[in-house]
């Protein structure tokens, strides 16, 4: 919502200043956008008279010039081709900044005549594209006259953002009763008269059963013998001031009560109308309408419209018909003011996709009264500047009664704001908003006014004293803690999700955030994405889908560096995959990807390509920063198929209760995302971790730790080699020797694998060290022997055998 | 014993003169070994009568000891230089670099998070989180939004695919519904935030179709709005560790809020540099008001008995400020490169008696 300084004094009688407007303006809830001043910004710029003008003596195209300014003589070379002596034009002294040519001048010389300031055109003083000459002023102006003040734009422009619930702001008189209200001048009367009609309407109003709810009531009266045209220089200017471009007198009235009073209106050329009745019905599905913005819509059966003897001439409260309205040569006018529901005319607007301002305000909704008291602002505004006759007064429905009274207990400012207001105080302030405030035993009871549709309850009053009074009057309380120390704020996920995070930082992957949407075509690589996952309105194709699994966004990223030139990806995220669009298909899952190559060639050590060992690592990592039972997890060959079918595997502690995935992920896959291999990930399902067990008889804060056991003696370690069938995993042998002896083996390490020479084909050796605890006494190489012998066969009841 | 002294003083001599610990080793051997000349001196004493054998044995003893002495100190110097020369050997370039470690660094949405979570967190508000996939009523109606209301535009609202009950899943476009489900299910008094995802139909330099909000709400008996401008005062500095930085509170709209403030902090904005801090300049931060009656009602809360205040704000937009991050779109571009520069060293938790 813009307005002019000088348009807000029409409504506000007020001494206050700029300044003050616009500070007070955001302090009572009418937030400033901007400020245009123009006069201030262009200050330094004023009138001059050039003395003489004669030609450059050594270019053809520039004159001499002697400039006589408020602040002396001085020389100036100019180009304008309208540059001439005696012409009064607007100098630009040295040091000033030009805003149309960003630049600072500095005293020069061109040609080898000295020039000091310039004489400038519309668009250097950034107001215009004009830039055929300089500034040309009628020769009686005085030299010495700030620019803005010589062409008439010296009145600031004040924008404001109006919330949804003040659509009696969208008027001037609006902002104005809000500022005089908080102290800062005196509303002034509004001028409506009801001006007396001289014989009936040309053109008549109608409401059909149809339409009763979207049209509560609708008013008009015929103008004979109008003169339409251009609309005054004053009218023009303050349209042009806020954007809008004037067209004629007739529309430009309709657009200035629009933003004067908040008040849409329309005007028909009643000669264009095709019957004596306008009768208000839902539209047609497909009925087309081309509209005043010249652009044809076609319309559907929710729309209320204003329709002839042939068809729509109006969408209601949204915008009028291209062929009934006004022209230049238009006479004879017909005024429409209406009264729309304010759903009706959002949901056509929407449909309709139709931007007006008229739709903005009745979405809004506009003041009932308005209806009434529009109708005489606009005979008065129409007669006075395009003369004519106005008819008599009709109208179709009845204006609905919007009065209503809410309780205020003046407790409540206290109660809800922590203020101490006096109740006399809390009166006065809704009257100057122009409540009725009746003071009954312990409550104030408020008459709300027809324009403030959006108070509806006691809450609502005291928000309108407190805006007033002032937010900055609000003490500053601390919030009263709950205990004396903290307490731990975070649920075991929470901090998993922080542990985690931090863990595979440290891990050496960097962390990403990504979109929780990617399009259904890489969604489908990562398996069958169910009608549920589709976003029904995208804002592009490649966000249609809600990812069902971190990697797509993870590998998307990936190739993203890959090719800006930084192909060795190592990044994780924690959040968010999809499986439905119910709250429990959301799960949390934290899922990384390496790509490339680990780390580059280094003088010791060769640069190793990423492999799924490093993605195993990263997992293993995770599981054990959100505690999970790490040592007691199982692999199993199981992984979702977009992982490489050998290579790559499930973390679980059963097959069915996976807790982490990891491998190679599939060349497909890496393919269809656009990304050359290999590439390793792994994804740990926090959600599935299982909660810290608690011990019986403790409490589950219980952070006891069990009693730490030394062993007095050493251990010992023994080695093994066993051979086993290819392709039997490592750990069904590790798990068989770890259980040889649960007591005294502490440790199994696999220190190498070998197939080849010597190994039959088909077989691979396993070697393994032993470490072996003695509890009370040192060992016998007997029992030595014993847990040797127990640990081969174990180890041959899982299938190895003990390599000769 | 003339012959002592002069056996003295050659022994000594080649002891000064052995340049290996094999050459001393042989010295000694010499002298003092099984065969040695000290030794075969030791072995005459027995032909002597007993007077002249103790005078005779003692010179011997003090020669013997001189010489293991010397044996031992010449020993000592040999093996220093031994070793000197051995470590001059072993010299390599150490300004070869070291094998690389990586270690990851943290994006800069999550140490907001956690910033906010230490904040918050010691003023007693504990976490609260929701899923991102909702239903009308948890995203709109309870937060006093019915479907005609203008205020449901400004959302530009995500919407899944109709389900068969003719119900419309939407994207949550701000974590309020995390209030409504944390008022729904929690008796007060409630005191939370809620961080998380959010999504809005709008892309362009300004805005992401996702971000992340981070919001709060206190519900109680006697909470009002000057605990509300206390609370958001506090945060305010610490969040950004300017202990006298102005806060301006002024009436808004949010139809879930009644009164409403929006809540600006003082900056300055010189060559188009901006500065939070005292200034002559302000910058809207905030969404806040007082919980309105009809959400507390929506939720089965008796808005007689209670109330509270709720308030909301961008965590990317509160990261830009503090640590100078210009573009909010490179936040889920995941450039290495941006990672590296903007990401954290996850060295340590914020906290506020650490300091943030």
């Amino acid at each position: 919502m813009k307005f002019t300084f000088n348009w807000l004094k029409e409504h506000l009688d007020t001494t206050a200043s700029l300044d003050e407007i616009v500070e007070k303006l955001s302090l009572i809830g009418l937030e400033v956008e901007g400020v245009e001043d123009k006069g201030r910004e262009l200050s330094v710029f004023k009138t001059c008279r050039v003395r003489e003008a004669v030609q450059h003596p050594n270019a053809d195209r520039l004159r001499v010039c002697q400039v006589e300014s408020a602040e002396g003589e001085f020389q100036v070379v100019c180009g304008a081709p309208n540059a001439r002596t005696g012409m009064v034009g607007v100098f630009a002294p040295v040091g000033s900044y030009v805003p149309g040519i960003d630049l600072t001048l500095k005293a020069g010389e061109l040609r080898g005549e000295a020039s000091n300031g310039m004489l400038v055109s519309e668009r250097e003083m950034g107001l215009s594209d004009e830039h055929d000459g300089i500034i040309d002023l009628p020769a009686d102006t005085p030299v010495g006259v700030p620019i803005a003040e010589a062409l008439g734009f010296d009145d600031p422009v004040i924008e404001i953002a109006i919330t949804p619930n003040r659509g009696d702001c969208l008027g001037v008189r609006g902002v104005a009763r809000d500022l005089a209200a908080a102290g800062l001048g005196t509303l002034k009367p509004l001028k409506a008269e009801r001006a007396a009609g001289a014989g009936a309407s040309a053109v008549k109003w109608a409401i059909g059963d149809n339409a009763a709810e979207d049209v509560h009531y609708v008013a008009g009266r015929t103008f004979r013998g109008v003169k339409n045209g251009p609309s005054p220089k004053w009218l023009q200017n303050r349209l042009l001031a806020i954007g809008l471009r004037p067209i004629s007198a007739l529309v430009d009235i309709t657009n200035y009560i629009s933003f004067d009073l908040g008040r849409p209106l329309h005007v028909f050329d009643a000669d264009r109308l095709r019957s004596d009745t306008l009768t208000w019905r839902k539209a047609r599905n497909d009925e087309a309408f081309l509209a005043l913005d010249d652009n044809s819509y076609k319309l559907s059966d929710t729309m209320a419209v204003a329709c002839d003897g042939q068809g729509a001439v109006g969408i209601g409260g949204i915008m009028g018909g291209a062929e009934s309205g006004c022209q230049d040569d238009t006479t004879n006018v017909f005024l429409e003011v209406a009264l729309f529901d304010h759903i009706s005319v959002a949901m056509t607007g929407r449909k309709t996709g139709i931007h007006s301002d008229a739709r903005y305000r009745f979405e809004r909704i506009v003041d009932p009264e308005s209806a009434r008291w529009g109708l005489d602002v606009a005979t008065q505004m129409i007669l006075d500047l395009c003369g004519g006759e106005a008819s008599e007064v009709v109208e179709a429905g009845a204006v609905p009664d919007s009065s209503r009274s809410i309780e205020l207990r003046p407790s409540r400012i206290a109660d809800l704001c922590g203020v101490e207001l006096s109740r006399e105080r809390q009166a006065d302030i809704l009257r100057t908003l122009e409540f009725t405030v009746e003071d009954k035993a312990d409550l104030l009871v408020a008459g709300v006014p027809s324009w403030r549709s959006d108070v509806e309850l006691e809450a609502c009053l005291v928000e309108e004293i407190l805006r007033i009074h002032g937010f900055e009057n609000i003490p500053e309380l601390p919030l009263p803690r709950p205990s004396y120390l903290p307490h731990g704020v975070l649920t075991l996920a929470q901090r998993r999700a922080s542990n985690v995070r931090t863990a595979l930082c440290w891990q050496g992957l960097d962390e990403a955030v990504t979109f929780s949407f990617i399009s259904a075509a890489q969604a489908s690589l990562f398996g069958d994405v169910p009608e549920t996952l589709k976003v029904a309105n995208p804002i592009s194709a490649d966000l249609d889908t809600m990812r069902p699994s971190v990697l797509p966004t993870l590998l998307a990223a990936a190739a993203r560096n890959t090719d800006r030139g930084y192909p060795d990806n190592a990044i994780f995220e924690v959040g968010p995959q999809y499986k439905g669009d119910t709250p429990k298909d959301q799960s949390e899952v934290a899922a990384g990807l390496r790509s490339g190559h680990l780390a580059a060639a280094h003088w010791d050590q060769k640069a190793r390509a990423v492999d799924v060992f490093d993605a195993k690592g990263d997992a293993l990592a995770a599981l054990t920063a959100v505690g999970a039972p790490v040592e007691n997890l199982q692999v199993f060959a199981s992984a979702p198929n977009y992982y490489h079918p050998g290579r790559s595997g499930v973390l679980g502690l059963g097959p069915k209760n996976a807790l982490a995935c990891f491998g190679e992920l599939h060349p497909k896959v890496l393919k269809g995302m656009g990304i050359k291999g290999p590439v390793v990930a792994f994804e740990v399902f926090l959600d599935n971790i299982p909660a810290p067990k608690v011990k019986k008889g403790e409490a589950s804060s219980s952070k006891i730790r069990p009693a730490l056991e030394l062993a007095a003696f050493q251990p010992l370690k023994r080695d093994f080699a066993f051979v086993v069938d290819a392709d039997a995993p490592a750990e069904k042998l590790l798990r068989a020797v770890r259980g040889a002896d649960k007591a005294l083996i502490t440790d199994v390490a696999l220190f190498d694998v070998y197939q080849g020479k010597g190994v039959e084909e088909g077989k691979k050796s396993l070697a393994l060290t032993v470490t072996l605890q003695p509890r009370d006494h040192t060992l016998t190489d007997e029992e030595i022997e014993a847990v040797s012998q127990r640990i081969i066969q174990q180890a041959m009841k899982s299938g190895a055998v003990l390599r000769g | 014993m003339e012959n002592l002294d002069q056996l003295r003083s050659d022994v000594l001599q080649r002891v000064s003169e052995s340049e290996t610990l094999e050459a001393l080793d042989g010295v000694r051997v010499q002298a003092l070994g099984k065969k040695g000349e000290i030794t075969g001196l030791m072995k005459t004493l027995g032909g002597l009568d007993p007077e002249a054998r103790k005078a005779a044995g003692q010179a011997l003893n003090v020669v013997k000891q001189e010489v293991a002495d010397a044996i031992e100190q010449r020993k000592a110097v040999l093996e220093e230089a031994a070793l000197e020369a051995k470590l001059a050997e072993e010299r390599i370039d150490v300004s070869l670099p070291a094998r690389p470690a990586h270690v990851g660094r943290m994006h800069p949405i999550s140490q907001t998070m956690e910033e906010l979570v230490a904040i918050f967190g010691e003023m007693g508000f504990s976490v609260a989180q929701g899923p991102h996939i909702e239903d009308d009523f948890h995203n709109f109606t309870a937060l006093n939004i019915p479907p005609e209301h203008p205020a449901r535009q400004e959302f530009d609202t995500f919407y899944m695919n109709e389900k068969e009950d003719g119900s419309r899943p939407v994207l949550r476009t701000h974590t309020s519904p995390v209030q409504i489900r944390t008022m729904q299910n929690a008796e007060p008094p409630i005191r939370i935030i809620a961080p998380g995802r959010t999504f809005r139909a709008d892309h362009d330099a300004t805005h992401s179709p996702m971000f992340h909000q981070i919001e709060g709400l206190v519900i109680d008996t006697e909470t009002n709005m000057g605990h509300l401008k206390g609370t958001l005062i506090e945060f305010c500095r610490s969040y950004f560790g300017v202990d006298d930085l102005p806060v301006r509170f002024r009436p808004s709209f949010f139809p879930f809020t009644e009164p409403s403030a929006e809540v600006d902090i003082g900056c300055t904005r010189e060559g188009g540099q901006l500065k939070i801090g005292a200034g002559d300049d302000w910058l809207e931060i905030l969404g806040s008001g007082m919980v309105h009656p009809k959400v507390l009602e929506a939720c089965g809360i008796d808005s007689t008995k209670y109330q509270g205040f709720a308030f909301g704000m961008g965590v990317e937009r509160i990261a830009m400020l503090k640590y100078g991050i210009p573009d909010l779109r490179t936040f889920y571009e995941s450039d290495l490169r941006w990672m590296k520069h903007y990401g954290f060293v996850p060295l340590e938790m914020p906290s506020m008696v650490r300091g943030l």
